[in-house]
């Protein structure tokens, strides 16, 4: 029992030496087939960053080819593979499974206080789906890579000579992956909540999570089967998208959009849950207008479904079609300026802690909100009759994915960081990272919006003169860039041989997680919780003898001693 | 502590992160009826084809059904509705504790189901011997020794958006002997001026003509010797294909998942009454039986 008191008590001091989930097996393969979310989930952000790593490479190539007009580095269809390449990995291999996956995995079951997700056998199944996956699109890669951009549109994507059905298959495995991801919340929140958290006493987080369940259970089949089609037209010749035996090329843009539009909520919603926990936490304060935050994310998602037919606004659609998708496009803005609207307020007369976490946050609403607003651009159709397919586009893509999705996503790693490996992380140095990665990223896409405006056409190997400075000062910008990201990479990787072990609850924060011991035991909670108020931060109270907040009344969430049987 | 709280006095089906077999079982039909939603959501994706493909060209879809078995079909539906029966019978059975019937209960659902697919290759190999394959490999042929007999045919579709005149066959009637009936449909000549329809003649079009009306450089000169089917009727035969051939695959995912609750019977995990398995293998199965009845009445019965 004394051990049990010890992490109720947030003593930090002693638990890198308990049995934690960390240590609770040794080997390889008692990671390779765990069951313990916590430890898929850490499988995953290894395999998440790793491919995070092979796009970022992708990515500075294309800009380093993009220093000059004409040929730098590579020839021309060599730059046509690498943005390809670059989009394909960064999209189905980091950014969609990315917080869900990997942090979701973690967190979700710990914020239930409950012992893992509901299905952990298909958890595990899920992680296996992605690496098999990754092997396809690896072995596509190796044999003469796809050169079709990340979107595969037909006819190109069925007459091009390189590695695509590879590719193609590999993406419909990590569509499965996603799949029982998104299966599995829906399931562990509708059962598994603790005594005492309804709906609406859900930490934000998890309705980030189940809106984007929602979508990656509803849209992804149709990705599904739009690849499957894909394949089956290279390999056999089936003719549904290709005009000469009868079949329409559009409806592929129809069917690959009827999902990759959901799936950009895939990777937007779970980051607005995020930066729903940071921003109260960081504010000290509880956070603002719950109900329209929580509302707002399934109102996302169930929007998603009805917007894909602005990316086909110039393939012919009827002009009354163009009109409705236009409008339901815009409408999309509504729930996510409520988000916006509600964390400035959150803000508002806070006692604000700039920790590396809030900077992501700070950075995050300035940068989704550039992102958000271009989108409105584009959704206008005489403007996106002007921008469609310029750099403008992949600016405004960048900004929403990266400077939402991934700021968001740094953001969270850096706040359960210390709850995921019981080490801090040298704050000075994430201040620094943080710092680089918000300057090199505007510097990188800012000035795209500028050459998208002046008709600089997205993919292109070559372009005018009158383009080099802006070319030039992106390319620099994704230097700073990948500057910043090797930064984090040291200073993370030194905090877990070198960090000052981490209390249980390093930034006071109310949310059931941070009951437990940092890193958690292998079954993750010693007691049965009583969910309160998971914004209840008067609740807490810094304990300068642990480094780390405290209850101040230990007992007054606590269910049942001895764990939850 | 806690580690020795898994293994005392529990119910061995229950796992360790649940707690009480209630949640445990809600919690597997959820995640089930989950799945299922995204089975019909993966064949949407053809059902939608299809439906585009019928809209724009809805002769294709008429020319095509007249190629397919309707007695086969129906023989194959009313295999699939008993299996679904006999599944969720074995799912009270094992609601009863009734093993020994429950046995053969998943038994005979799994017999039907490799009936489904003995069916179903007939019908295959018979579309593969007259070349009636996806539009790739679309190249239509017609035995010699058989005898096809059209009694009459005369009609005239009007395609969408395109003018040319086609003709088909109202009824067809086939006098081969032992073998699988296989309707054949097409005598059509297309005479822009006059329409006028040969009823002599009865061969199937040779393939790869391209959308009407866009014939390409390699076509005969004469355009009264070319025999022509609805533009692109091939793209029938890639939806049947695509379509029945997921479904199929389905069919040998519902045989893998009875052999699995077999396995699970044999070593006596359903002695206790615990039957969660049988009615997810069930959930399934259903959901495989009711997508085939929507296959044959989309296929088969449009005419």
């Amino acid at each position: 029992m004394a051990d049990d008191t010890a992490s109720l008590d947030g003593a930090a001091v002693g638990t890198r030496n308990q049995d934690n989930y960390l240590t609770h097996g040794r080997g390889i393969l008692s990671w390779l087939f765990t069951l313990d979310h916590k430890r898929i989930g850490v499988m995953y952000l290894v395999a998440i960053t790793s491919s995070f790593f092979l796009g970022g490479v992708f990515a500075l190539l294309v800009r380093t080819e993009l220093l000059t007009p004409g040929q730098t580095i590579m020839t021309a269809d060599a730059y046509n593979k690498m943005f390809t390449l670059h989009g394909a990995v960064m999209i189905f291999l980091f950014i969609i499974p990315g917080i869900p996956a990997a942090i979701g995995n973690f967190v979700l079951p710990l914020m239930l206080g409950a012992k893992d997700v509901a299905l952990p056998r298909l958890n595990l199944t899920s992680f296996w789906f992605w690496m098999v996956g990754a092997v396809f699109a690896l072995v596509s890669i190796i044999v003469g890579a796809v050169d079709t951009g990340w979107t595969f549109y037909t006819p190109y994507s069925t007459t091009t000579g390189t590695a695509v059905i590879s590719m193609t298959l590999g993406v419909f495995i990590l569509g499965f992956s996603s799949i029982f991801t998104g299966l599995n919340f829906i399931v562990t929140i509708h059962k598994m909540r603790p005594e005492g958290m309804t709906w609406f006493k859900m930490p934000l987080f998890l309705w980030g999570l189940y809106s984007t369940a929602i979508i990656q259970v509803l849209a992804t089949p149709i990705l599904g089967i739009t690849l499957l089609l894909l394949v089956a037209e290279r390999a056999l010749g089936v003719g549904i998208f290709d005009p000469t035996l009868g079949g329409d090329p559009v409806l592929f843009q129809h069917f690959f959009w009827f999902y990759s539009h959901p799936a950009v909520y895939i990777m937007i919603l779970p980051a607005m849950g995020i930066i729903s926990e940071l921003v109260s936490v960081f504010s000290g304060k509880h956070i603002f207008g719950y109900k329209f935050i929580a509302w707002s994310s399934v109102a996302i998602a169930l929007l998603s479904f009805l917007v894909w037919g602005h990316h086909m606004f110039t393939s012919g659609q009827s002009g009354i079609t163009n009109m409705i998708f236009s409008a339901l496009t815009f409408s999309v803005a509504i729930p996510s300026a409520v988000k916006v609207f509600n964390w400035l307020a959150t803000m508002y007369k806070g006692s604000i802690r700039l920790a590396t976490p809030m900077l992501y946050v700070l950075s995050f609403l300035f940068l989704f909100a550039i992102g958000g607003l271009t989108g409105l651009f584009l959704g206008a159709l005489s403007v996106d009759i002007h921008l469609h397919d310029t750099y403008f586009v992949v600016a405004h893509f960048h900004y929403v994915m990266f400077g939402g999705t991934v700021i968001a996503f740094l953001g969270g790693l850096h706040y359960w960081w210390p709850k995921m490996f019981g080490r801090m992380y040298s704050e000075r140095w994430g201040q620094i990272s943080a710092l680089l990665i918000f300057v090199g990223f505007n510097l990188t896409f800012f000035t795209q919006f500028v050459m998208g405006s002046h008709g600089m056409p997205r993919r292109y190997y070559n372009y005018v003169e009158e383009f080099t400075t802006l070319h030039q000062a992106s390319t620099i910008g994704s230097y700073v860039l990948a500057l910043g990201f090797f930064i984090m990479a040291g200073y993370l990787v030194h905090s877990l041989f070198r960090g000052k072990p981490a209390p249980s609850n390093p930034w006071g924060s109310a949310t059931l997680e941070w009951e437990t011991s940092s890193p958690p035991v292998a079954h993750n909670f010693d007691h049965e919780y009583l969910a309160g108020d998971p914004y209840d931060l008067e609740s807490l109270r810094y304990d300068p003898a642990v480094e780390g907040w405290v209850r101040k009344d230990p007992q007054s969430i606590i269910l049942a001693e001895g764990g939850a049987h | 502590m806690t580690a020795q709280h898994h293994d005392d006095g529990h119910d061995p089906n229950l796992a360790h992160h649940f707690e009480s077999t209630e949640q445990q079982f809600q919690s597997a039909k959820l995640g089930m009826w989950l799945f299922l939603a995204t089975e019909i959501l993966f064949f949407g994706g053809l059902f939608v084809a299809y439906t585009v493909y019928r809209g724009n060209h809805p002769e294709v879809f008429v020319f095509g059904a007249h190629f397919l078995d309707t007695a086969l079909g129906a023989l194959n539906t009313v295999v699939l509705i008993f299996s679904s029966f006999t599944i969720a019978w074995a799912v009270r059975a094992a609601q009863l504790k009734q093993i020994k019937l429950l046995k053969w209960l998943i038994i005979a659902t799994m017999l039907c189901a490799f009936a489904f697919l003995g069916v179903k290759y007939v019908e295959y190999s018979a579309k593969w011997k007259h070349g009636l394959l996806w539009a790739g490999s679309y190249d239509p042929h017609v035995d010699h020794e058989e005898a096809f007999e059209v009694i009459e045919h005369e009609a005239e579709i009007h395609a969408p958006g395109g003018d040319f005149e086609i003709a088909e066959i109202d009824e067809v009637q086939h006098v081969a002997e032992g073998e699988i009936v296989e309707p054949v449909a097409v005598a059509v000549e297309v005479d822009t001026a006059s329409a006028v329809v040969d009823s002599d003649r009865s061969t199937i079009a040779p393939a790869a003509q391209g959308p009407a009306g866009l014939a390409g450089p390699d076509s005969p000169a004469d355009p009264d010797a070319i025999p022509v089917e609805p533009g692109n009727a091939k793209i029938f035969f890639s939806i049947y294909f695509l379509m029945t051939g997921l479904h199929g695959i389905h069919v040998l995912g519902g045989i893998a998942a009875m052999l699995w609750l077999l396995n699970s019977l044999r070593r006596g995990d359903f002695d206790g009454g615990h039957y969660t398995r049988v009615d997810m293998v069930a959930l399934y199965w259903h959901v495989v039986d009711i997508i085939w009845i929507y296959l044959f009445l989309l296929l088969y019965l449009i005419d």
